[in-house]
């Protein structure tokens, strides 16, 4: 049986080349590795190796000759025990031609499957598949603690029920946490279950998710997000693709959190909000609550997700004291927002640290008769579209409130939304209110002129209803 | 080329106690010296069976890729596989796990998986080991505790630590290999890594296949210490030098690298001294290294070859050899043939396997 020596495809983008030079004449006997020729492609000169033992029995291609196409006989081989005489070549203009019968319509170079056009996305993405908000039982207890508790509380919890669990990063174990969200876990649980690491994001980030991934469950710290920027790759490539890649078998539980965003006089690379950079890729989970209950149960969500979350908090939040309901286990649902305060003027959409000053805009607001409706995102991917239309539908109007930068933020997407799905509700321009497009300044007064503030909204929710 | 198998101890007690590069380091443990491991004549077959297996499914796909078939990168393991074979055959696939780069096909089919299915994913094919989704960078078989397939130069390097977290955590006496070239044990996530897996006492071995060039740029133009195997003393991680194109030292070295670290002892580094005999991926020129350079590597050190003399010695005939030749030859072809008539994935696997839950 004679081998077909076919131009070989030397790069991804190569579809021919000139054939420069040949280096194995008819009659030679060649063996795996020998090079056989050279081939100029668009980038290089490339040499072609030989796979096959045997003895060239036929040049087809001539060197010298230009555009030669991938895939054309170029040179036949007699195998072991064959005449090298009697080898013929085949047809000159048949470059994709298939050795085996009935197959030489194919075109090896493109496989092509009968449902070649593009696929239609499902009408309703898993995502938007809601489970109901779980009630809170009518005589539930409330008690007041602080966010940074509720967080605390959520991850005891779960340690408690899932040995899997385990927490680390910078100071969280004899130091008690960096900002004491992490107080109290080393006593209850050991060095086994909360770990200090050395300063070392990018190595701890890819740890955690390497132990994700072996089947553990851990919870990683970012002691601030700013620090994460050394280890979004772990973030990124390495937990929120897997599972994609590995065309589902492999999974990737972990929660990387810790505080994001602006703080208060810490300047520029101390102050940023990533929720944006998370939220644009797909694989992960982003959550950013802003109260106490919500963190607690949308921690224990996290912990307990099968998907890698990257869970923003906010150093300023963190001492805030809020209602959260006594129940043995509370989780909330990923992926649904919440909607604080009902109203019918103009809604404002926010999250995290932006829906406190959206209230606090909502309350001036109303004392100048304007009703505005106050929607929480709590997740950021999935995005609750639905919720954010639905309340555009009844209002009409629609601000977002980010405390972030504005260019290609989630105020940018959702306001993409509402153009896209919600144009013909919109009696007005959908607005953002963000921070200013600067790197955050130190000075006082500046980082003022720099943050998102209420008045801000307020101004904004007067524009869109016309009464500024 | 390839040295003969040395460890960092041997050299530190013969060695210059002035000397630079050769640091006397009192008082600190070391590994035994490794030997080569005395295989019987099956498990030799076996080894040769093996490491013919990848030099003839690589040699197929580079000629598939060549005709179109396979697209993207495509890096063959070609002249290494005595590495991972070697490696693969002393660890135990019930609890030891393993984690490699992108050159990754070779320690797949060291590791027992199927041909067809490796072979289907570098066609991009619905029936490919990750339903044609991730290619010939990303495969996994948790099944076969192999986790990737990762094309972040180094990356692979923090995640098996994190698998070694894993089997000190469970207590599942398992140890993880992590593999990774020379080019890559420049990142700085390598260290990392190192810090705190010997910090935590991790059962890990650090493999590097040292194949002496990171793409284009050999290991004396991008590495300081170019004895890669020195990587870890900062982090007092013990380094052996083993001959990667000898399947018995590399077999004989993992013995060692896991009593070490089944024995409580932390992480330990092999370098192995190896060479690929391929661009580094399809479309490299190899304008940085003779012809004369590669072929001599192939004619005097090839790791096939030198399992046939062993074989040979052995007492195995030339026709037992030449049968094994023409089966692995019929699993090969099988394989292609298979991966190019198998169907595409269908298009709406498109929007699955994003999220495992639903939200």
């Amino acid at each position: 049986m004679s081998v077909e020596i076919k131009m070989p495809a030397l790069s991804p983008t190569m579809e021919e080349g000139t054939l420069a030079k040949w280096l194995v004449k008819e009659g030679d006997t060649v063996a795996a590795g020998d090079i056989m020729a050279e081939i100029e492609t668009d980038k290089a000169t490339m040499e072609f190796e030989a796979v096959d033992e045997g003895v060239l029995a036929k040049i087809v291609v001539p060197e010298g000759t230009d555009g030669v196409k991938v895939g054309t006989v170029i040179a036949m081989i007699a195998e072991e025990g064959e005449d090298a005489g009697d080898v013929e070549a085949p047809a000159a203009d048949t470059p994709d031609k298939k050795e085996k019968a009935g197959e030489s319509d194919a075109k090896p170079a493109k496989p092509t499957t009968e449902k070649d056009e593009a696929p239609t996305k499902p009408a309703r993405l898993e995502s938007d598949v809601k489970p109901p908000e779980p009630e809170v039982p009518e005589g539930t207890e409330f008690v007041k603690i602080t966010l940074r508790e509720a967080l605390r509380d959520a991850m005891a919890e779960e340690m408690r029920t899932d040995e899997r669990v385990f927490v680390m990063g910078e100071e969280v174990a004899e130091y008690q946490g960096a900002y004491k969200v992490t107080q109290g876990l080393l006593d209850e649980f050991g060095p086994k279950r909360v770990i200090d690491t050395p300063i070392t994001e990018y190595g701890f980030a890819g740890v955690g998710t390497g132990a994700a991934m072996g089947g553990l469950k851990p919870i990683v710290e970012f002691m601030t997000f700013n620090f994460a920027m050394q280890a979004i790759d772990h973030i990124v490539n390495s937990a929120a693709k897997t599972n994609y890649m590995s065309g589902g078998q492999m999974r990737c539980p972990i929660v990387f959190r810790g505080p994001n965003g602006a703080a208060s006089r810490v300047g520029a690379q101390h102050s940023q909000n990533y929720g944006p950079w998370y939220a644009s890729v797909p694989g992960l989970i982003v959550i950013a609550p802003y109260d106490a209950a919500d963190a607690k149960g949308l921690m224990k969500a996290a912990i307990r997700c099968e998907d890698p979350v990257v869970f923003l908090e906010n150093e300023l939040l963190y001492g805030r004291s809020f209602d959260v309901p006594k129940l043995d286990d509370f989780v909330l649902p990923i992926g649904k927002a919440r909607t604080m305060r009902e109203g019918k003027d103009v809604t404002i959409v926010s999250y995290s640290i932006g829906v406190g000053l959206a209230l606090e805009a909502a309350e001036t607001l109303a004392g100048e008769g304007i009703d505005a409706e106050v929607i929480d995102l709590r997740t950021l991917r999935p995005l609750d579209k639905q919720a954010v239309l639905d309340s555009l539908k009844k209002t009409n109007r629609v601000v977002i409130a980010e405390e972030g930068w504005p260019t290609c933020s989630i105020a940018s997407e959702i306001s993409a939304i509402c153009m896209e799905e919600g144009f013909d509700y919109l009696d007005a321009p959908v607005t953002r209110v963000t921070n200013e497009d600067v790197p955050l300044p130190y000075a006082a007064n500046l980082e003022k002129f720099a943050l998102i503030d209420s008045d801000r909204i307020v101004k904004a929710a007067k524009k869109v209803c016309y009464k500024d | 080329m390839a040295k003969a198998a040395s460890s960092r101890s041997t050299k530190s007690e013969s060695g210059s106690k002035t000397g630079k590069s050769e640091p006397l380091i009192p008082n600190r443990e070391r590994p035994d010296e490794p030997g080569r491991y005395k295989a019987s004549k099956d498990e030799l077959v076996q080894f040769y069976r093996q490491m013919l297996l990848i030099r003839r499914f690589e040699e197929k796909a580079g000629q598939l890729y060549g005709l179109g078939l396979i697209g993207g990168f495509c890096h063959l393991y070609i002249g290494q596989e005595a590495v991972a074979v070697g490696i693969q055959s002393g660890l135990d696939g019930d609890r030891d796990s393993v984690i490699t780069g992108y050159r990754d096909h070779g320690h797949m089919l060291a590791y027992g998986l199927d041909p067809k299915v490796i072979m289907a994913e570098l066609t991009g094919r619905d029936a490919g080991i990750s339903k044609g989704k991730g290619g010939s960078m990303h495969m996994f078989s948790t099944e076969k505790k192999f986790y990737g397939g990762h094309g972040i130069v180094g990356a692979q390097v923090p995640l098996g630590t994190g698998l070694a977290f894993g089997h000190k955590y469970n207590e599942d006496g398992g140890v993880c290999v992590a593999y990774f070239g020379d080019g890559a044990s420049n990142q700085g996530q390598v260290y990392e890594a190192f810090n705190m897996a010997e910090l935590w006492k991790l059962p890990i071995i650090f493999v590097i296949e040292n194949n002496q060039y990171a793409m284009g740029t050999s290991v004396n133009r991008s590495a300081a210490e170019d004895q890669l195997f020195r990587r870890g003393e900062s982090f007092r991680i013990p380094g052996i030098q083993v001959d990667g194109m000898d399947v018995l030292a590399a077999r004989g070295a993992t013995e060692t690298a896991l009593e070490w670290v089944r024995s409580g002892k932390g992480p330990i580094i092999l370098e192995m001294k190896t060479y690929r005999y391929r661009g580094h991926s399809m479309s490299d020129p190899a304008k940085y290294r003779s012809r004369e350079e590669v072929q001599s590597v192939r004619d005097k050190s090839d790791p096939i070859e030198h399992v046939k003399r062993e074989l040979a010695d052995a007492g195995v005939a030339e026709d037992e050899m030449k049968a094994i030749e023409k089966e692995i030859r019929k699993i090969v072809n099988e394989a292609a043939d298979y991966a190019e008539t198998a169907p595409e994935p269908e298009p709406e696997e498109l929007y699955t396997d994003v999220l495992v839950g639903k939200y």
